[in-house]
């Protein structure tokens, strides 16, 4: 183990993977010489390391980044793609909606796209709604691409070595606020399985499931809750598709409650799925409603007062679970 | 040289514009280094304002304008009243967008700033429909949107290029090339190395202009704008500049050659025009000092009222996504 951050860990997992494999490359906007002159972002020193033919910046053109993955992938190669800020998957989305998760599809199976898409995310940086809009619901909506999303320096290392060398098109979210957070990191080429949740903590009386950051919201939540008698469990999901049904759905029918918490929009949001899922395969076991934790529906605001109002936090979590408690 | 100078009052006008837009520039650096009230990104156009100040000042009050992240020069003038801007760039209630945008998408229909995109690239597209509109109409005024060298890698720029072109618009695009996306360089992002050669493509005239030569600018973009306005259909100017400060306020230029900012800084638009203008005998060097004067006052008062101002209420960010919102109440 070491301990790092989390930037430190995404590069960790890069270096790792493209030492030994020469069909892995990287490309995006910045990924080489970027304005952010620090050891903490995930590509810093890479082209240096690598590079010009493996580290490749490219012009500011998100549907040619993506459509680069596309070719190369199928071609054989490994791309891993950086789309700098998660609105800007929009122009992307041609490349990785109609044809990255569908053209294997369409070959019957022939065909393969191993390519991995890094996005960046993360509410508090007051840059407004066209830099910052969470959007991984769109995203895990559409079949053929797999979606992960890690809250500690470890999963950001492991998920993204897992979504590399993974067979399909993976979509990697990185909330940008955990880049400076520390944690310890098992070394060499640990992966973490798509598709396998964290239970965080566990517990007896509700089950919070969250991803992101939006864990620490919901562990300070359960903090707060287990000094007033309630316990709750606490799964973190890292990876939204594959979905780890199962660790969802047995937790439930251990406490009889559940709550889910994320930074995006309620409406049509991920948590809207994991509810229609326990209800859908849990119903029996559930002693009160289930509730959803999100964003309002607006876009992200720029200014910090609505900026703090918009993203949830421990108190709506809190009296979100004990509203079901009676 | 110019084929046809502006006249006196306009080129006063000008610079008075230009040192406005420096002074506010200026100072919202300061408030980014002294960590005062200032938030998030800051993006600067320094050493751009002959490009953006010229380019404005040659359209009239009913073109539309559409901008982009670089976009204090270009509003400033247009006359957008200084003192909400600097509210919305510190996030509060009196700021012109109420606090919605901040500093990355202004958005002015005041001034007939009607849309402003910080997604690289977009603006035009968008600009393509205002001109449109102007063109279903019948208009008089004409559409001018500004975008950079980065920009112009962007699928849509492209197709907004080539519909102009086919429809005939009245939509002049400005590329205001500061020799920098990020920190990519141009001739790492663009393949011929100046954007103006692309008008042949989407068959509308195209100019290469010095983009730090305010007169230049200006003669261009009214011959330019006058094509659009005449229904020959679209034009596309390449105002030629550079970026003199990072990316944003946080951005210290590391990647970038310090004898490369030394020549640029010595072909400062500011001082070339104000030398300029003081040698032709338009103005005194005591003229030039009133207006110092005066832009420094405007954003010291601007500045004032934006410290001053609340932020808004923390519920008001659910407001303005519907005209009339179905999740009031909830
Ligand atoms: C679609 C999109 N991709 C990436 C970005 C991030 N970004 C913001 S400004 C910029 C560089 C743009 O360069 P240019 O168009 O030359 O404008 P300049 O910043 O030089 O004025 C980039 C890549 C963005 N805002 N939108």
């Amino acid at each position: 183990m070491l301990e790092m951050h989390t930037g430190v860990a995404v590069r960790e997992a890069l270096t790792l993977a493209m030492e030994q494999d020469e069909r892995i490359f990287i490309a995006g906007e910045g990924v080489g010489v970027s304005i952010h002159d620090s050891p903490l972002m995930p590509t810093y020193g890479l082209l240096q390391k690598f590079g010009p033919r493996r580290v490749k910046d490219t012009p500011v053109s998100e549907a040619a980044i993506a459509g680069l993955a596309v070719g190369a992938a199928n071609l054989g190669l490994l791309p891993v793609v950086e789309i700098m800020f998660f609105p800007f998957i929009t122009l992307a989305s041609d490349m990785l909606v109609n044809h990255a998760a569908k053209l294997r599809y369409l070959s019957g199976g022939k065909s393969s796209f191993p390519l991995t898409v890094r996005v960046k995310t993360g509410i508090g940086f007051q840059a407004g709604c066209q830099h910052c809009h969470p959007l991984e619901a769109w995203m895990a909506h559409i079949p053929g691409l797999k979606v992960v999303y890690a809250s500690t320096p470890a999963d950001a290392k492991g998920l993204l070595l897992s979504a590399i060398f993974d067979p399909d098109p993976v979509i990697v979210i990185e909330e940008m606020g955990l880049y400076w957070m520390k944690g310890d990191v098992p070394e060499g080429d640990v992966r973490v399985p798509l598709g396998k949740a964290r239970l965080v903590k566990p517990g007896r009386d509700v089950t919070i499931v969250a991803y992101g950051s939006a864990v620490y919201t919901a562990l300070q939540a359960a903090g707060q809750l287990e000094a007033e008698g309630i316990s709750a469990e606490v799964i973190d999901l890292r990876s939204l598709v594959p979905l780890d049904k199962q660790a969802v759905l047995e937790s439930v029918k251990k406490t009889g409650r559940f709550v889910t918490v994320h930074d995006a929009n309620k409406f049509c949001g991920f948590g809207a799925e994991l509810a229609a899922m326990v209800a859908e395969e849990a119903f029996d076991s559930l002693k009160a409603p289930v509730r959803r934790v999100a964003a309002p529906e607006a876009p992200v605001p720029f200014c910090p007062p609505q900026e703090k109002f918009y993203k949830p936090d421990a108190g709506k979590v809190n009296a979100a679970v004990k509203g079901i408690m009676k | 040289m110019p084929t046809s100078r502006p006249g006196g009052e306009i080129r006063r006008q000008m610079l008075a514009s230009m040192i406005l837009v420096r002074a506010f520039e200026n100072r919202l650096s300061k408030l980014v280094a002294d960590k005062e009230d200032v938030l998030g990104m800051q993006i600067l156009a320094t050493g751009q304002e002959a490009a953006s100040v010229a380019s404005v000042q040659a359209l009239t009050p009913e073109d539309v304008i559409v901008s982009n992240h670089r976009s204090h020069g270009h509003l400033l003038a247009r006359n957008a009243d200084i003192k909400t801007i600097m509210a919305e760039i510190m996030g509060k209630a009196t700021g012109v967008n109420k606090g919605k945008s901040g500093t990355l998408h202004l958005i002015v229909p005041e001034v007939n700033a009607l849309m402003t995109s910080t997604v690289v690239g977009a603006g035009p597209s968008m600009a393509a429909g205002a001109a449109f509109a102007q063109q279903y109409r019948d208009e008089r005024a004409i559409t001018a949107v500004f975008f950079g060298d980065g920009a112009a890698a962007e699928g849509n720029v492209h197709e907004a290029m080539n519909l102009a072109g086919v429809w005939k618009l009245p939509l002049l695009f400005i590329c205001e090339n500061n020799c920098w996306a990020g920190a990519q360089a141009l001739k790492e992002h663009c393949a011929v190395g100046n954007i103006a050669v692309r008008a042949s493509s989407y068959g509308m005239p195209g100019k290469l202009v010095d983009g730090n030569d305010a007169d230049e600018v200006h003669s261009a973009v009214s011959e330019l704008a006058e094509h659009c306005r005449s229904g020959k259909g679209p034009a596309l100017l390449e105002a030629y500049t550079y970026r003199m400060r990072g990316h944003g306020e946080h951005d210290h230029q590391h990647y970038v050659d310090k004898e490369e900012l030394e020549l640029w800084a010595a072909k400062d638009p500011i001082r070339i025009y104000r030398a300029r203008l003081v040698q032709e005998g338009l103005l005194t060097e005591e003229d030039v000092r009133g207006m110092e004067r005066d832009a420094s006052a405007r954003v010291e008062e601007a500045v004032r009222f934006a410290a001053e101002s609340p932020f808004p209420a923390p519920e008001a960010a659910v407001e303005d996504v519907w005209v009339q919102s179905p999740w009031a109440g909830r």
